[in-house]
């Protein structure tokens, strides 16, 4: 068969909205996933011990159901669940990608905090700061430069699962893909454009990556 | 009133007993040499003097605050105590004179200048001043050691403990802390420093402490017990490590 470019074009403007939907989802939900994810990892690692086990329940309950799971449980569920509630389509992805890369990030944070050699504590500690300031300037610099390549890495995954929202209907790009090749059953052309939208995304995600570890040394 | 005094002071790590109803003063002034067998409790005799261990009995009072206080006593007695650890302790992602900075910013709310004045001088001291704005990776050992006894001068400590300070280094980087070190008990510091360096013990050393089976089994002037050891305990010990 022969690939069809025209095809690709008129597509366009529909693969623009797509992927703005896209972007948007994934923006907001990570910068969601990188606040919780903070706090549930600095818990985790230094909490209260009823503090930290909210914190194992809450990545436990996530990292053990399918994103497609939670985010039908948010759309469907929850409004049946909770009386009066509605929930739009959009703001259902944004937070279900916002609870479910908030518990990997936890994990992420928690395992390079604990990573941060304990001598560097003890020499804050023999200083006489308390312990929030030992945090703020001494571990969480050197714990951020480790976690840069797998934050990196979570960004891409919660990128391309946005995709799975396709699910409840929101009109991010796969399914726009979706219903322009419904309209006009030309697969080929629509799934290689679509896929190579997300190559860009992911690979300007890779490109930033690789910016930021240079900018900053990984101790 | 004395700079630190041990009332009793027992530690135990689960079931071991690590410091056994330990009791003495410290001057202002004096340079103690804390030696011992590994794991007779004299790291933990130094950390528990800035509370980086916690007692479990008796009371040890830092320049006239006890370390059983809540925690803002707790950090007064570490701001009159600065520590310099074995592994040197720097934090990598700050330039050596970034390190010394920030003690007295975070600490006594120094403004960034004044702090930089004082860091300055203090690297200048310690023979670093070329060497301000190098990471701690790019330092050597006995460099990385001299900026972390900086960094703990900087808080304007009345007491430098220092734990195993030289044992991390090569034997011809060792000279370089060890005369930091001389200088600054002959300025009047008063010093615990728990070391191996036998050698320190004799010359700087105003009093040595030989701790064993987590008790001070000997308390004297230096010279005098390297000389005639009084115990097979200390003679066996001084052999082994010779």
């Amino acid at each position: 068969m022969d690939f069809d470019w025209s095809v690709v074009w008129a597509a366009v403007p529909n693969l623009i909205d797509g992927t703005l939907m896209t972007v948007k989802i994934t923006l907001w939900g990570l910068v969601g996933g990188f606040i919780l994810g903070a706090l549930a990892g600095v818990a985790r690692a230094y909490g209260h011990w009823a503090l930290s086990g909210v914190a194992q329940v809450y990545i436990g309950i996530i990292r053990g159901t399918p994103i497609v799971v939670q985010v039908m449980f948010i759309y469907f569920a929850l409004p049946l669940l909770v009386k009066g509630m509605r929930i739009d389509a959009e703001v259902a992805a944004i937070i279900t990608l916002m609870i479910n890369s908030g518990a990997y990030i936890a994990e992420i944070v928690r395992g390079a905090l604990l990573s941060v050699h304990k001598g560097l504590r003890e020499a804050g500690e023999a200083m006489g700061l308390p312990f929030r300031k030992i945090l703020l300037h001494i571990i969480g610099p050197v714990a951020l430069r480790r976690m840069i390549p797998p934050l990196g890495n979570q960004c891409i995954i919660s990128l391309k699962d946005s995709s799975l929202f396709i699910v409840i209907g929101v009109a991010e790009l796969t399914r726009q893909g979706q219903e322009i090749m419904a309209s006009n059953f030309r697969a080929v052309e629509i799934w290689t454009a679509v896929a190579l939208v997300y190559l860009v995304l992911t690979g300007l995600m890779a490109l930033g990556l690789r910016f930021a570890e240079k900018r900053m040394r990984i101790l | 009133m004395s700079m630190v005094e041990f009332r009793n002071v027992t530690k135990r790590f689960g079931a071991s007993t690590v410091l056994n109803g330990i009791s003495l003063d410290i001057q202002a002034g004096e340079v103690v040499v804390v030696v011992g067998p590994s794991g007779s409790g004299k790291s933990t005799f130094l950390r528990c003097i800035n509370v980086l261990e916690a007692i479990d009995g008796g009371d040890l009072v830092v320049d006239g605050q006890s370390v059983r206080g809540d925690a803002a006593r707790v950090r007064a007695i570490r701001r009159e105590a600065g520590m310099v650890f074995q592994q040197f302790n720097l934090f990598p992602q700050m330039t050596a004179i970034e390190n010394v900075m920030f003690g007295p910013i975070h600490t006594r709310g120094l403004p960034r200048r004044t702090a930089r004045e004082e860091a300055e001088a203090l690297l200048a001291k310690v023979g670093l001043a070329e060497r301000m704005n190098h990471y701690p990776s790019e330092l050597s050992g006995g460099q990385q050691q001299r900026v972390a006894i900086a960094r703990a001068l900087a808080i304007k400590p009345k007491l430098m403990l220092f734990d195993e300070p030289t044992s991390a280094l090569d034997p011809e980087l060792r000279h370089e802390v060890l005369k930091v070190m001389r200088d600054l008990a002959e300025e009047g510091m008063t010093m615990v420093v728990v070391t191996h360096e036998m050698e320190f013990a004799r010359r700087v050393g105003s009093r040595l402490l030989f701790i064993d089976g987590g008790e001070v089994a000997h308390d004297g002037p230096p010279a005098e017990l390297l000389a005639n050891p009084p115990s097979q305990r200390l003679r066996d010990f001084l052999q082994h490590v010779a």
